[in-house]
């Protein structure tokens, strides 16, 4: 994850690198707002080590943030491809209602075996789900928001399905584990974050995977036409966004110990969407940065927490959220970085040129 | 794979290209009228006091406020667009109407205007952010979807319940008509609604140029149709639509609250789509989109009879129809699969 410079870039300071670098202003806003939260928490850093478990607010940021980072991971690839895919919340809400209700109906709810029939069970549906997003939107040329947005209606009626309606609760140790256990003194969710973040990181970066996604989101024509199978790529990453949710689901399921097919991974795209936007990926697709995501992650739960912390109603976060939803767009856009910096622009040609150039080459390492 | 699917969609494609593409955009249509017909009839087989014209009348006035909805959807559609605002804008009025009129003792035939303008507003700038700026509508009014539901709590966590005689005496209003059937005040509006959006989308220069910037926006520049102003346009009626349409939700419920019409925005695309309104935009019929919204209505009413079926499979048959619905299109239009 960490940024290695291009060889052309090595002409500039080390200070021009930083100050140009993506992940910069993801990784300011980060810590400007956990520095704003120690201003209301003396020992809001601090991190302690309790009955063999790593314990402080900084720990539950990480570990409340962890299906979230997954659920934005897959996101990222959609995106990238110029997707986007709105029925993850409903898929987090099929996924844990599925274990849960297996576990609850199981011979031996505590075993290890029964957690791992409800965990494959769980990624088995969910890789249907997937496929059936994918199908949609390679196989028939249906719009992304379109063809997930019919999972999205119907996913939280089939989870209040498997539920009846009701909130299963499950007691099984090891389920208990996924998400709200601790392993090596760390919590064990936030392991199984970082372990699929940089398997994912490292299989898109080390083989022509990444590029061959930014190349479809870039350019699907041009993809299809130097013989890149664009249907393939996009159907897997649809897939491979499902599955994300699934593990996500298991993982809020499992930290409170029962599935709710209404109310599980409710808005959860909504945040995602917005991680993966603030942590740089733009959203008409060609590019894309799993390091950003995770920062714009982080920076959501943050956010989450603060509001929490300051006593200020959850449901207002919405309100912040739409503002930099809209805020982190709008700098985005070419368009309004041309009609309202442009002032900027021209006055620094120098930088005119590095910034359209630089992206480019960090592209294959971020 | 992806080979593999391809030529199974046109493999099924194939037998409607002798179809001409004017029967072609119709099928959806005609297909969800056999529907309606078909669920009718199964229905009033099956449930006794099933089939009756208050039956009917009751989906007007269930639905009604979704209908307003949905008709402003449909403007927006047309142009290729989305907004997923409209749900949480329905909301928002609500709220406003409770607020207003129960807390702070506003007449309601202030309140009704400003919460009508404030919807039209809000709409505007989505439209005027999403055409300045060249941002993808979806997020904008995604955006615009968060704020109205977090505005909606900055007013009140709580459910606003409407006392205010004038609200609750539109509200309980019955207009008979002969053999003793009635609907609400809403019905009336919403059928008005309904009628005002046919004759600007067929017989105004604003509704071929909403068509014409669904079918091809640059060609609809190119012969010097003001695309940024109908674009800008189509959001406002969406929110105009939406405001309308929560304030006859306030008839309905005689409350407002922050939970209400959760999910309305999806209710309002699905009426859309199995009205026969492409989501690519360009083709549509906004008579349609009124039975898009009795074929939910039949789907609710069927539900609720059987009794037995919980209010779940409301939504998981909407999802399936739509599905089917969206198939079908895809297939009808004849178009080759793009690959994004």
């Amino acid at each position: 994850m960490t940024p290695q410079p291009a060889k052309s870039e090595a002409v500039g300071g080390i200070g021009r690198r930083l100050a140009g670098h993506r992940l910069l202003w993801p990784t300011l806003i980060l810590f400007a707002l956990l520095l704003g939260n120690l201003a209301f928490h003396h020992d809001f850093f601090s991190v302690r080590v309790r009955d063999g478990h790593l314990y402080g607010s900084l720990i539950d940021i990480l570990q409340f943030g962890a299906p979230l980072t997954l659920v934005a991971l897959g996101m990222t690839l959609v995106i990238a491809t110029r997707g986007i895919d709105l029925s993850v919340g409903s898929t987090v809400a099929i996924a844990g209602a599925l274990a849960c209700g297996h576990i609850s109906t199981a011979a031996h709810p505590g075993s290890v075996a029964t957690m791992l029939t409800a965990v494959a069970l769980a990624l088995g549906v969910a890789l249907v789900l997937g496929l059936a997003n994918g199908f949609l939107v390679s196989g028939l040329g249906v719009q992304p928001i379109v063809a997930t947005l019919i999972l999205m209606v119907a996913g939280r009626g089939v989870a209040q399905l498997i539920t009846d309606g009701q909130i299963i609760t499950v007691t099984s140790g090891p389920y208990k584990m996924i998400g709200g256990g601790y392993w090596l003194t760390f919590p064990f969710a936030v392991l199984l974050a970082t372990a699929l973040v940089a398997l994912t990181a490292f299989i898109t970066r080390r083989s022509a995977l990444g590029m061959l996604i930014e190349s479809v989101g870039g350019n699907p024509a041009a993809s299809r036409l130097v013989g890149i199978r664009a249907g393939g790529l996009l159907a897997l990453v649809y897939v491979f966004s499902a599955l994300c949710a699934a593990v996500a689901g298991l993982m809020i399921s499992s930290n409170v110990s029962s599935a709710d097919g209404n109310n599980a991974g409710l808005w959860i795209e909504l945040d995602a969407i917005l991680a993966v936007v603030v942590g740089g990926t733009a959203l008409t697709g060609g590019r894309f940065s799993l390091g950003g995501t995770v920062l714009g992650a982080l920076i959501i739960q943050t956010l989450s927490t603060t509001v929490y912390t300051l006593g200020v109603p959850p449901e207002i976060t919405l309100v912040f959220k739409a503002f930099v939803v809209i805020v982190v767009c709008l700098v985005q856009s070419p368009v309004f970085r041309a009609k309202v910096l442009r002032r900027r622009r021209t006055t620094t040609p120098r930088s005119h040129t590095t910034a359209g150039a630089a992206p480019q080459q960090q592209e294959v390492r971020a | 794979m992806s080979t593999g699917i391809a030529s199974a969609a046109a493999g099924l494609t194939r037998p409607f290209a002798t179809v001409s593409p004017r029967t072609r955009t119709r099928i959806p249509l005609i297909v969800t009228a056999v529907l309606l017909v078909v669920m009718f009839s199964v229905g009033s087989l099956r449930y006794e006091g099933f089939l009756s014209a208050q039956v009917v009348l009751n989906l007007l006035i269930d639905n009604g406020f979704l209908l307003v909805v949905a008709v402003g959807a449909t403007f927006v559609i047309l142009t290729g667009g989305i907004d997923l605002s409209v749900g949480s804008m329905v909301a928002l009025s609500t709220m406003l109407t409770a607020w207003l009129v129960e807390s702070h003792g506003w007449p309601l035939a202030t309140v009704m205007p400003l919460v009508l303008l404030v919807g039209a507003a809000s709409g505007t700038l989505m439209g005027w952010i999403i055409h300045t700026f060249e941002i993808q509508p979806f997020i904008v009014t995604l955006a615009g979807m968060f704020l109205a539901r977090g505005l909606c709590y900055t007013i009140s966590t709580e459910s606003i319940t409407i006392s205010d005689p004038t609200t609750a005496g539109i509200a309980q209003t019955r207009l008979y008509g002969p053999g003793g059937l009635f609907v609400s005040i809403p019905v009336v509006i919403a059928l008005a609604v309904l009628v005002i959006a046919f004759v600007v989308l067929h017989h105004t220069r604003f509704g071929r140029n909403v068509y014409a910037l669904g079918g091809n926006e640059s060609s609809a520049r190119l012969m010097g149709l003001p695309a940024g102003s109908t674009k800008i346009a189509v959001y406002a009626v969406s929110g105009l639509c939406s405001a309308l349409g929560g304030l006859l939700l306030t008839f309905y419920m005689l409350s407002g609250y922050a939970l209400h019409a959760m999910g309305m925005e999806l209710d309002a695309i699905a009426a859309t789509v199995i009205g026969g309104t492409l989501l690519t935009g360009g083709s549509g019929f906004v008579l349609g989109t009124a039975l898009g919204v009795l074929v939910l209505g039949v789907i609710q009413t069927v539900v609720n009879f059987q009794g037995t079926l919980s209010s779940w499979w409301t939504r998981i048959v909407i999802g399936a129809l739509l599905l089917v619905f969206i198939v079908l299109q895809r297939l009808m239009s004849g178009r080759r699969p793009a690959a994004a």
